[in-house]
């Protein structure tokens, strides 16, 4: 265990890194933006207004709300410390409701969504993969131009696609939100069997994406390791194919499980975007109205805490990685 | 170098990709030049016409010369215009209801069917169980089909200006047809109009258009970034490589749509022409590209004929140009051709947040898509609006990606077969 302890400490001090990095990223970079953003805000706000001194008294106003008057590195110090206990202040286009609030409400949503699709679609996207390589025929023939095809749709064009086949056209599944409208989120069976309907469209199309490009990553990477040195080795002396295709799937799962931890980020975007065309009550949705609302300390923490998801999927990945991979040990220990 | 052209041109897979991609940007520069209506004018009074060719009715009925076609047939497809086999059913079941015996309705028959109609129907009849919605639409069928079997034309009449009393102008006739090529006024729309009326076609093509620019100015800025970074990183090494590492380290991780997001907000609306976007797509996808190109040029410092090009003294430039850039060229290509790719879908993200280029000077493939969702396109099932733009995506991405593959199979021969 002595090597794997190094490995670790290792992965969690770029963790560590990483999320002070973001953190700074959030805060700093739209303050070193050209132009003062709280007049940007007030501008947006008061458009109309011809009275200068209430545009003056609502920029005194914001300027207070947001502390832009203190200097930069005071204002970072104030902002963290609200952040460590969850304060991310009102938000502006669902006021009286803090960020918090709203945040709360929709962060399950997207994690219950995305971690089982994103998990759920490498796994059959990987099995798929390996097993083109190595049947090579008729399946390769026909389902490796597929999944090249939909690996190259975007994410939003795939929930599209289910959005319009199954749901505006077919009508066997609902297009938009989480439940049914007329129910209140409880735990009842009604209210459960509801989410799980409107679950399904979503699911699916974040799920068909992720297999696409798995599926080709892995068969190009099994394809590889089926022309490399001890497949032919193995085959002279005579180990049985069942064994050998053992080996290879192990070794060419390494790069693709790597490949998840660096392609997490992106698959969470695209996913985030899907979320938006089902209308799905999770964070991607919460980020167009902010966005569309301007409600600039909703999008910061949306911005954080899809950050934060991120971060924690890639160490988990390395994590799990750590236990698979031999050469980590074997690197560490000497 | 132009052996290497036509190594990637013997490979299939590049082939395809190359003849998709160029066949874009073809209809991207020849369209314009033929038709040259501006692609954001706003043509159209409603929203999302369907695709067809539009003729002025008003310029077919006064075309200089009416022709006259007697052909099989023409009174049943204009019959069957109005009449739908859904509308027929819904007659059927009115007739059944007013006591018509059911066997003797026949509704492919139209003939019958409307005499039957005419002789029963009364829009005053209240049926039992029938809402108010179900009777105004019997009412609206009985409108449509008013006159539907007369053989007689119609009277074309203009208001006299001071007595305000129509008169007869001309008449015309079932079988009078027009020469559409006679008739001054006739837009084809091949893809219909959008939520604003503008042409959708001719939109996607500058869009499409607008998009590969976007595509290309981001791919280059992050190439070029993700070049520079990974060369000194890889072969001037030491603290040098620990500063770019560690700083490629972090953005690995931080997902780049978010950075985007950041970014592409603070810069304001107004200030978001579709350059900016490029620029801000560019500097937040560096980061692949740094890593691939240090990894390469470690496995090349170290080769011989760079070690023999230091000892005769070359400078630091004129060994990267001449002893690494050669071995990675290949792989830097194959990187802006993806990067290319990733921006456009980027730029399509983000216009559905709500983050794309401003809407007024230009359309992108991401604004397309934006605006057809906020009109619920899809929903309404106005595949016009949407599809062709996915489609158009699809197909950039795609040949790219053949691109691509087709490249790695030239370059690396393991990946052959």
């Amino acid at each position: 265990m002595k090597g794997y302890r190094r490995y670790f400490l290792n992965k969690a001090g770029w963790f560590v890194i990483t999320l002070i990095a973001a953190f700074l990223l959030n805060f700093f970079l739209p303050r070193m933006m050209p132009g003062d953003p709280v007049a940007a805000i007030v501008a947006r706000q008061a458009q109309g207004m011809s009275n200068s001194t209430g545009v003056q008294a609502i920029y005194e106003q914001y300027t207070k709300l947001f502390g832009t008057d203190k200097p930069l590195f005071q204002q970072f110090f104030i902002y963290m410390g609200n952040v460590l206990r969850g304060d991310f202040g009102y938000s502006f286009s669902q006021y009286p409701r803090t960020v918090a609030e709203v945040l709360s409400a929709s962060l399950w949503w997207t994690v219950v969504l995305q971690f089982p699709a994103i998990i759920f679609g490498w796994v059959v996207g990987n099995s798929l993969g390996a097993i083109a390589a190595y049947r090579k025929g008729g399946l390769d023939k026909v389902a490796m131009p597929i999944s090249i095809l939909i690996s190259n749709l975007p994410a939003f064009g795939m929930a599209v696609i289910l959005l319009v086949v199954f749901a505006a056209t077919l009508k066997w599944l609902p297009a938009s939100g989480g439940y049914a409208f007329d129910m209140i989120p409880s735990l009842s069976v009604n209210f459960l069997g509801s989410a799980l309907l409107h679950y399904i469209l979503p699911f699916a199309s974040i799920v068909l994406l992720a297999i696409g490009g798995q599926a080709i990553g892995m068969r190009s990477m099994a394809i590889y390791e089926l022309n490399a040195d001890y497949v032919r080795y193995s085959r002279f002396m005579g180990i049985k194919d069942n064994q050998i295709s053992r080996y290879v799937f192990r070794n060419a799962m390494l790069p693709q499980i790597t490949g998840l931890a660096l392609a997490i980020g992106t698959m969470i975007g695209g996913a985030l975007v899907a979320e938006i065309i089902f209308s799905y009550p999770g964070l991607g949705t919460v980020l167009l109205t902010a966005i569309s609302g301007r409600d600039y300390p909703l999008i910061s923490a949306v911005t954080l805490i899809i950050t934060i998801m991120a971060l924690i999927a890639n160490f988990a990945i390395e994590i799990l990685y750590g236990f698979i991979d031999p050469r980590i040990k074997a690197a560490q220990s000497d | 170098m132009r052996h290497t052209f036509r190594q990637a041109f013997s490979s299939g897979k590049f082939v395809t990709g190359f003849v998709i991609l160029m066949g874009l940007l073809l209809l991207v520069i020849l369209y314009p030049l033929i038709f040259r209506a501006p692609p954001l004018q706003i043509i159209a009074q409603g929203t999302f016409f369907p695709p067809g060719i539009y003729v002025s009715a008003y310029d077919s009925i006064n075309a200089p010369t009416t022709y006259t076609l007697n052909l099989d047939g023409a009174a049943a497809k204009r019959v069957a215009a109005k009449l739908k086999d859904e509308d027929r059913v819904a007659m059927k079941e009115w007739l059944v209801v007013a006591g018509v015996p059911e066997d003797q309705i026949d509704i492919s028959d139209a003939q019958k069917l409307l005499t039957l109609w005419a002789e029963n129907y009364d829009p005053a009849k209240q049926v039992k169980g029938m809402t108010l919605a179900r009777q105004r639409y019997f009412q609206r069928v009985n409108n449509a089909i008013q006159g539907l079997l007369s053989t007689e034309g119609a009277i074309i009449a203009v208001r006299q200006p001071e007595s305000g009393a129509l008169q007869e102008a001309g008449a015309v006739k079932q079988t009078d047809y027009v020469n559409i090529s006679e008739v001054p006024n006739v837009r084809i729309l091949p893809l219909g109009t959008d939520n604003f009326g503008r042409d959708v076609f001719a939109q996607l093509v500058r869009a499409i258009g607008v998009s590969l620019l976007i595509g290309i100015v981001a791919g280059l800025i992050a190439t070029g970034i993700g070049l520079v970074l990974g060369l000194l990183a890889g072969y001037v090494g030491g603290a040098v490589d620990d500063v770019i590492n560690f700083i490629t380290n972090i953005f690995l991780v931080i997902p780049s749509l978010v950075l985007l997001i950041l970014i592409s907000f603070s810069v304001g609306q107004e200030s978001r022409g579709a350059f900016t976007v490029a620029v801000v797509i560019g500097v937040t996808s560096w980061v692949w590209t740094t890593r691939a190109v240090r990894a390469q040029v470690i496995s090349l410092r170290n080769r011989d004929h760079v070690n023999l090009s230091k000892l005769s003294g070359h400078s630091l430039f004129r060994i990267i140009r001449g002893d690494i850039l050669p071995y990675i060229m290949s792989y830097v290509f194959m990187a802006l051709i993806l990067q290319i790719s990733a921006a456009i879908l980027a730029e399509a993200n983000l216009s559905i947040l709500g983050l794309g280029p401003r809407t007024t000077d230009v359309p992108t493939l991401g604004l397309m898509m934006q605006w057809a969702m906020i009109y619920q396109a899809h929903i309404l099932g106005k595949w016009w609006a949407y599809f062709p733009v996915l489609i158009s995506i699809t197909l950039i991405t795609f040949s790219m990606n053949l691109m691509i593959t087709g490249l790695d199979q030239v370059f690396n021969p393991q990946l052959r077969n």
